[in-house]
């Protein structure tokens, strides 16, 4: 027996329906109920943002450029800037970096190419333990453990690299019994106490990175003759420039902000200094902290200021390493 | 055919390669069973058999690639003219600048120009050489892996800037520039067209007298078409692969003694 | 046509190895090993030597410094007696890592070591676990005062703190990946960008505008509140990344069940997200545990247990810890590096629920 379907009117045969189901009542609300979540951590999320750069205008007109090169801190006198304290945070965080990039790279291609099967999985736990303790115990362990050895290593630079203005000392290095005190609290051992911070972000997309280099790659250059640093010449950094350099920047962009380990080591000195191997120096979350319980409501709006400006220095190194990631070869499967 | 004179400058170093009641184990799972297997020297060797029956495994032990992998092991001996590979002390990347490999999916340095990647095994391997030498070296190659004329105006574009059947020339000419006494190829015609694979077998075909090459192929036409002996890998339910049977290319495909090689090659499985 | 040629064996071949049984694979020699151990031991004995004479004793780190060059010199000359260029290279270079990656978890561990090391005069007394500050001086002996009030800060400011960030969190995460659209776009954008908010402006947001604005008192549930600013982005983003992974295949499946989307989602994605949802709250409450400067600004570092977060100011450990330090008190400090035992204790014991947690997804599979 036939089947006789309903006659379809010529001019609807061979043209796309419009399908509109649209949502059930149960799902128009988990979407709305949904939306409505986004859009509330939009708002307030946003509105820091705008809030802190709408902070800023009253005190951006009041003292204009010159908050950018001020270097001291007096607000009974109507004198602030954050120069010296800009300059503070990105020595330490430059001083982290220089020390966390080569660890952070080195312990990266270790774990991926050299560690005996057995013990990858530990070191990778270690890595990511490192970067969940807290702060302010690396503060502590960089204060009463790593400081005494650390200022030995900065009179030694400073007695042979003196005369590069950056390892300058205001003290005589060769002196027998040299002064100790000179070269404590300074943005040199603040620097290597954030840089335990930043190495395991950094370590972190560079091992994602460098697993993801392609296996055909490296076989060919494995059947060529090539030793395992050979392979990651060749083929591994290659590949994974985006993402070293990415995480890189991912890692100043915290070592900028940090402050818990900074208040503990760093003595506040408010003036540029270049030598940082000399004690004292000021970030801007050192700033804020020292300075908010006594603030009027001016002062307070200058604090906000400065926080907007690292802030926005912050965001800026953090959008310029996603880019850097997103636009590499390595990038298209790192989550960051 | 290149230019011979370059060709015929290039030493002719074949040898012979013998494996010895090799084993292998990936993990806890043998995956192979006493294989044995004579290559003598400037021949063309064919391994052929279904899929998942260890004839890449077997390859790779050749060149020391098995271990490689973490979990890997092996048993037997590969002799390269006489003395085993894996004796201790004896380093994986010496043994590799003397057998190389070409792998299926060609795997050209996509940062490195086309010139650059003929010398990556130079370069990899710490080997100083004249830049005169270095040119010549990478001509002479291209030209024996059949690429010279299609690429000799475009020497510093990026490797990967090549149609398939033209990076896996390029690999095979990389290759070669290591000056290896064998050359491994691992199914090296199956991700490309039937052109490609052509011109592929001839540059097989005019290699064959100055080097020992062992080919994986699960094309038995392909065999035919290339080596002098075949050797029919075949792996039972649940059991490591091995050997079933060996001998010349003809004689394996027109009268076989075992019906296993039989029924495979007359395409009743597999 | 070739036939099969008969090899010769003309050499003496070593006795064959087993067949069937796998053998051992050696790839360094014992004159390899002798090389390293030898010049491990010949560079020690140089720059023992040389250090005190040559640069004056500049301490524990310069000589490692110079003993890793003395190392690199000598052993590259020993490898380069028997060995090419290619292999000295990889030789210095293996070494280098080793030792990098030696470096790296001894400065870990002996942050934690040191930090037990240092507290374990205070964590000896049970007053130091069940007794506050209140009344008690800095200098006070160590039987005296505990950090109870500091443990109980941080726990319910960091528990308010994921009161709120988690669903506010896993919402926005829901929404980015289930509800799509133009909108989310702009709130992803957002949301990797408060990533970058450094710790110490949300504290100073929610004090200026909380505490300064409104009037309201410096208290744990401000401190909460500006922890969840900064939590709420970590978990938002992992969230995310979380939800994305799950298979289309298994939202197909539900669909064609008959499902509606909210049925999928709550029955099928989220358990299968489970883990990676959890990871990330962990991530972030290890972050906000960690927070110093949003007490200080938000909250105070009071001596006096409290439960109440509302009006009343809260301690944490972090911030108990910074305050304890500033008195520079030998055993102010003791008790300092005893709380900050507790708070490296509780990151532990996060942390190994994240691995036990990953370590189940992975057997999921």
């Amino acid at each position: 027996m036939t089947t006789t379907f309903p006659e379809v009117a010529p001019t609807a045969k061979r043209t796309p329906r419009t399908l509109n189901p649209g949502l059930e009542p149960s799902d128009r609300l988990f979407h709305g109920g949904a939306t409505m979540v986004g859009m509330f951590v939009l708002i307030m999320t946003g509105s820091i943002g705008l809030f802190l750069g709408y902070q800023s205008i009253p005190t951006l007109r009041h003292y204009g450029l010159s908050f950018f090169t001020q270097t001291s801190w007096q607000p009974e006198l109507d004198k602030i800037g954050i120069a010296a304290v800009l300059v503070g945070t990105v020595e330490v965080a430059l001083v982290a970096m220089v020390v966390a990039f080569p660890f952070a790279l080195m312990m990266a291609l270790f774990i991926t190419d050299y560690a005996p099967r057995q013990i990858k999985s530990w070191l990778v736990s270690a890595v990511d333990l490192m970067a969940a303790v807290p702060s302010i115990i690396y503060g502590l362990w960089g204060f009463y453990l790593l400081q005494p050895h650390a200022i030995n290593l900065a009179r030694w630079l400073s007695q042979h690299f003196g005369w590069f203005p950056l390892f300058h000392v205001d003290t005589d290095p060769n002196a027998a019994v040299w002064q100790q005190s000179r070269y404590t609290s300074s943005a040199f051992i603040a620097g290597l106490a954030v840089s335990m911070m930043a190495i395991p972000l950094a370590c972190a997309v560079m091992r994602a990175v460098f697993d993801q280099a392609p296996l055909g790659e490296r076989e060919a250059a494995m059947a060529l003759g090539g030793t395992r640093f050979g392979v990651a010449r060749t083929v591994v950094f290659p590949f994974a420039k985006g993402g070293i350099i990415g995480g890189t920047m991912l890692a100043l962009g915290r070592a900028l902000g940090e402050t818990a380990a900074v208040l503990i080591i760093v003595s506040p000195d408010f003036a540029i200094k270049a030598r940082i191997l000399e004690a004292g120096s000021q970030t801007t979350s050192q700033l804020i902290a020292g300075n908010f319980g006594d603030a009027t409501k001016s002062q307070l709006s200058a604090l906000l200021t400065a926080g907007f400006v690292l802030f926005l220095i912050t965001l800026l190194v953090n959008s310029v390493a996603a880019v850097v990631i997103r636009r590499s070869r390595s990038g298209a499967g790192t989550e960051i | 055919m290149g230019n011979d004179a370059k060709v015929a400058v290039l030493p002719r170093n074949a040898a012979a390669l013998e494996a010895v009641e090799v084993s292998a184990w990936f993990g806890g799972t043998q995956v192979l069973d006493d294989v044995s297997l004579s290559v003598p020297p400037a021949t063309v060797t064919a391994l052929i058999g279904p899929s998942g029956c260890g004839k890449s495994t077997f390859l790779r032990i050749l060149n020391r690639m098995h271990e490689s992998v973490p979990g890997a092991q092996l048993a037997g001996e590969v002799r390269l003219d006489g003395s085993d590979i894996y004796t201790a002390g004896y380093r994986p990347t010496d043994v590799r600048k003397q057998i190389g490999m070409v792998f299926q999916k060609p795997n050209p340095f996509p940062t490195m120009s086309i010139a650059d990647n003929v010398a990556a095994g130079l370069a990899l391997t710490n080997t100083k050489i004249g830049r005169q030498d270095r040119n010549y070296l990478i001509e002479a190659c291209l030209t024996r892996a059949g690429l010279w004329n299609e690429v000799k105006d475009r020497m510093n574009r990026p490797g990967s800037a090549l149609s398939g059947g033209q990076q896996q020339r390029l690999c095979i000419a990389r290759a070669l520039a290591v000056e290896p006494k064998v050359l491994l190829m691992d199914e090296p015609c199956s991700a490309l067209d039937p052109t490609s694979t052509h011109r592929i077998e001839e540059t097989i075909a005019e290699l064959r007298t100055q080097i020992t090459i062992v080919i994986v192929t699960h094309n038995m036409q392909q065999a035919a078409r290339v080596s002098q002996q075949a050797a029919f890998f075949l792996a039972e339910l649940g059991s490591p692969g091995g050997i079933v049977e060996r001998g010349p290319t003809d004689q394996m495909f027109n009268n076989p003694s075992d019906p296993r090689t039989d029924d495979y090659v007359n395409g009743r499985f597999g | 046509m070739t036939t099969l040629q008969v090899l010769e064996t003309v050499q003496e071949t070593p006795p064959p190895t087993p067949r069937r049984v796998p053998r051992r694979i050696r790839v360094l020699t014992v004159d390899d090993w002798l090389s390293l151990v030898g010049a491990v031991i010949s560079s020690l004995a140089v720059v023992t030597i040389g250090y005190e004479h040559i640069l004056d004793g500049s301490g524990v780190l310069g000589f490692m410094v110079c003993w890793y060059f003395t190392f690199l010199a000598i052993y590259a000359s020993l490898v380069a007696l028997t060995n090419p260029r290619q292999i000295v290279v990889e030789r210095l270079v293996t070494s280098t890592l080793y030792l990098a990656a030696t470096v790296v978890i001894l400065a870990l561990g002996s942050t934690v070591v040191y930090t037990f090391a240092k507290g374990w005069h205070a964590l000896v007394h049970v007053n130091f676990y069940t007794h506050d500050m209140s009344g008690v001086s800095p200098t006070a002996p160590l039987t005296q005062g505990g950090i109870l009030h500091a443990l109980v800060g941080s726990v319910i400011e960091v528990g308010l703190a994921v009161a709120i960030s988690v669903p506010l969190g896993i919402g926005t995460a829901v929404y980015m990946t289930e509800v799509g659209g133009r909108g989310s776009q702009l709130v992803r954008t957002v949301v990797e960008a408060m990533t970058a908010l450094p710790e110490i402006l949300a504290g100073l947001f929610v004090y200026v505008v909380l505490i300064v604005g409104f009037g309201l008192p410096k208290s744990g549930l401000a401190a909460s509140v500006a922890m969840a600013v900064t939590m709420v982005p970590i978990i938002a983003r992992a969230g995310e990344v979380a939800l994305r992974v799950v298979p289309s295949g298994l939202r197909e499946a539900s669909a064609a069940l008959g499902a509606n989307h909210w049925k999928t989602v709550s029955r099928v994605v989220l358990p299968s997200a489970r883990s990676g949802l959890a990871t990330g709250t962990i991530l972030a409450v290890a972050r906000g545990i960690g927070e110093t400067a949003i007490v200080l600004i938000c909250s105070a570092a009071s001596s006096f247990l409290t439960f109440n977060p509302t009006n009343v100011p809260m301690n944490s450990l972090p911030l108990y810890i910074y305050t304890a330090y500033s008195s520079h008190e030998p055993t102010a400090i003791t008790r300092a590096f005893g709380a900050a035992s507790v708070l490296l204790t509780m990151v532990l014991l996060l942390f190994v629920v994240i691995r036990l947690l990953v370590r189940d997804k992975g057997q999921q599979r």
